[in-house]
């Protein structure tokens, strides 16, 4: 094939067919991907590990892993381990006989695409999580490294929170750019990509619930990267475990209600704090936070429960998946409201999500016992996979994650409204 | 009639009736239930999409702005190429997105399928275009639509 793209003899000869012609159609891709946005080269990838998204054997998925085995056949595999978005299963979480049985069928393929992944280059059995960058599960990129991630979730923080560079890729093409070991040079890798054209000033009067503010970011800056200023008077510009959780959490609503891959933070996150103002294009527009807008865009999500005042019959907290810090404050809440009602148990089955390696750290936690005690699940499940069986998509089913609306019939609540929830009624 | 011209991403030519999605169009809540179900037609779930919701996208022309949401986009779209379900084209009012450009170049490398992707048709292509009209699209990007 014909490029306008400069390679090095190296990537040439890839995509010329000279390693196989998985080897070239992986090029291949990678070059019409860059030259769809204008790259003129690849630049290598830097980052210790990758982050694929897809971690579920959908049995309908087949022409993915038909494709996987292809690449494994020729020996195209990963030139760097990497984590993998979490498990779709995890027998932690209620579910009645249908909803097993139609798991079983859903996610037949889930044993032999695990395998697949092994073979490709996982970094291990306890991988599987979309919060990889958290410091128990350890990938956690430099800033300035150049990743070939995938996961909206994992790209925006990257992104924002670490100063990592890495364009929000899709499925598949991380892993192109993984076994290639470069990816196409353009958009957010680039300087002039990381600049902002949004500037997103808040003027509210308390800290906005973290899922409700990245909503409203995304819905209206879609693709573009936000400069968010008036934030580090409510938590403060240290990037500390608590600050870090709010951008977890703020991030995923951006990159799921709208397509963010960068935030910038004045006076906090890497790029703000040493570039300023210098970030903001000179014909950014501007948006204004106030309470106000918050309700406004709350107010405007669809419940499409078939019955809006039926009971929920469970509640998923933890998409993303929960840092350790934020186990242990749910925990704390949990139990200081359910004293004040004087009850001691939840009254909604409610399942905390979180890493293996987050949920062992918590479990060597006084915390993890009383949790248990109140009723809590905790599991490493991906509450988004669960959803997707439409029998538990029939359910009503509440959640403090904005990703978890948007994809699934999931109804949104704050955290403040999910604890009133789940702790009225019952005993 | 008018016609509009875009870029080409993945050329090819089509002629179809017009989808339009005047929002971004979410390709993993759109396909979701289509693809895990065997639905032929492609019947768009995605319940915050007014536009589509509950039509069929399989053989229509896809009129859209950009693609947003999760980054399995690009794969969940490859899916539906692979197993016949997807759009006759894809035809973008903006620049095209990574995750639509992934999904649509997949598609073309990696199954014999034809999906002609064209973007940058701008705004007025997307105020102009309802959905049912019939859409011819051109190798050289060129999108008539009557």
């Amino acid at each position: 094939m014909k490029t306008n793209m400069v390679l090095t003899e190296e990537q040439q000869a890839m995509l010329n067919g000279e390693k196989g012609e998985a080897m070239a159609k992986v090029m291949k891709t990678l070059v019409m991907y860059g030259e769809a946005f204008g790259a003129e080269r690849m630049v290598p990838v830097t980052s210790k590990y990758g982050h694929l998204v897809t971690s579920f054997g959908l049995s309908v998925m087949k022409p993915v892993y038909e494709l996987i085995d292809k690449l494994l056949e020729a020996g195209a595999v990963s030139g760097q381990k990497f984590s993998v978005d979490p498990r779709p299963l995890d027998k932690n979480v209620p579910s009645n006989f249908l909803q097993n049985l139609l798991f079983k069928f859903m996610y037949s393929k889930q044993k032999s695409y695990e395998e697949q992944l092994e073979k490709m280059g996982l970094m291990n059995e306890k991988a599987f999580t979309c919060t990889c960058y958290l410091d128990e599960v350890g990938n956690i990129p430099q800033k300035g490294d150049i990743l070939s991630w995938a996961e909206s979730s994992a790209v925006v923080y990257a992104n924002s929170v670490l100063g990592a560079r890495c364009n929000r890729n899709s499925g598949i093409i991380e892993l192109f750019g993984s076994i290639a070991g470069c990816v196409p040079y353009f958009g957010l890798l680039t300087d002039e990509g990381r600049m902002a054209s949004w500037i997103v000033e808040i003027r509210t009067t308390k800290l906005p619930e973290a899922q409700v503010l990245g909503s409203a970011i995304g819905m209206k800056v879609m693709e573009d990267v936000p400069y968010i200023r008036g934030l580090t008077k409510f938590i403060g510009t240290q990037l500390d475990d608590k600050t870090k959780a709010y951008l977890k959490d703020m991030g995923a609503a951006t990159a799921s209600n709208g397509a963010v891959g960068l935030f910038h933070v004045e006076g906090l996150t890497p790029e703000a704090a040493e570039l300023g103002e210098k970030l903001i294009k000179p014909d950014a527009r501007t948006y204004i936070i106030d309470d106000a807008e918050l309700e406004r865009v709350k107010a405007g999500y669809p419940c499409i429960w078939k019955d809006p005042s039926a009971s929920p019959k469970l509640c998923f907290i933890g998409c993303p998946h929960l840092s350790l810090n934020q186990l242990i404050e749910w925990t704390h809440r949990l139990e200081s409201r359910l004293k004040e009602l004087n009850k001691e148990k939840v009254s909604v089955p409610t399942v905390f999500t979180a890493s293996v390696p987050v949920l062992e750290a918590f479990n060597k936690t006084e915390e993890s016992a009383k949790l248990a005690k109140m009723g809590g699940i905790t599991s490493y499940i991906c509450p988004l996979m669960y959803m997707n069986n439409p029998l538990c998509g029939k359910m009503p089913v509440i959640t403090n994650s904005n990703k978890l609306r948007t994809y699934t019939t999931c109804r949104y609540y704050t955290d403040d409204e999910i604890l009133d929830i789940i702790t009225k009624g019952g005993k | 009639m008018k016609t509009f011209k875009g870029r080409p991403v993945v050329p090819g030519t089509a002629k179809a009736e017009a989808l339009v999605s005047k929002g971004g169009f979410n390709t993993l809540a759109s396909y979701q239930k289509s693809l895990m179900f065997g639905d032929k037609k492609g019947t768009c779930s995605d319940q915050n999409n007014p536009d589509l919701y509950g039509k069929p996208m399989s053989g229509k022309a896809l009129c859209l702005p950009q693609t947003i949401g999760s980054t399995t986009g690009g794969m969940v779209l490859y899916c539906a190429a692979a197993l016949g379900r997807q759009p006759a084209c894809l035809l973008f009012s903006k620049p095209i997105d990574s995750l639509a450009a992934a999904g649509a170049i997949l598609a073309n490398v990696w199954t014999d399928i034809s999906m002609p992707t064209v973007d940058c048709l701008g705004d007025e292509f997307l105020e102009y275009v309802k959905t049912g009209m019939t859409i011819t699209v051109s190798e050289d990007g060129t999108v008539t639509v009557e």
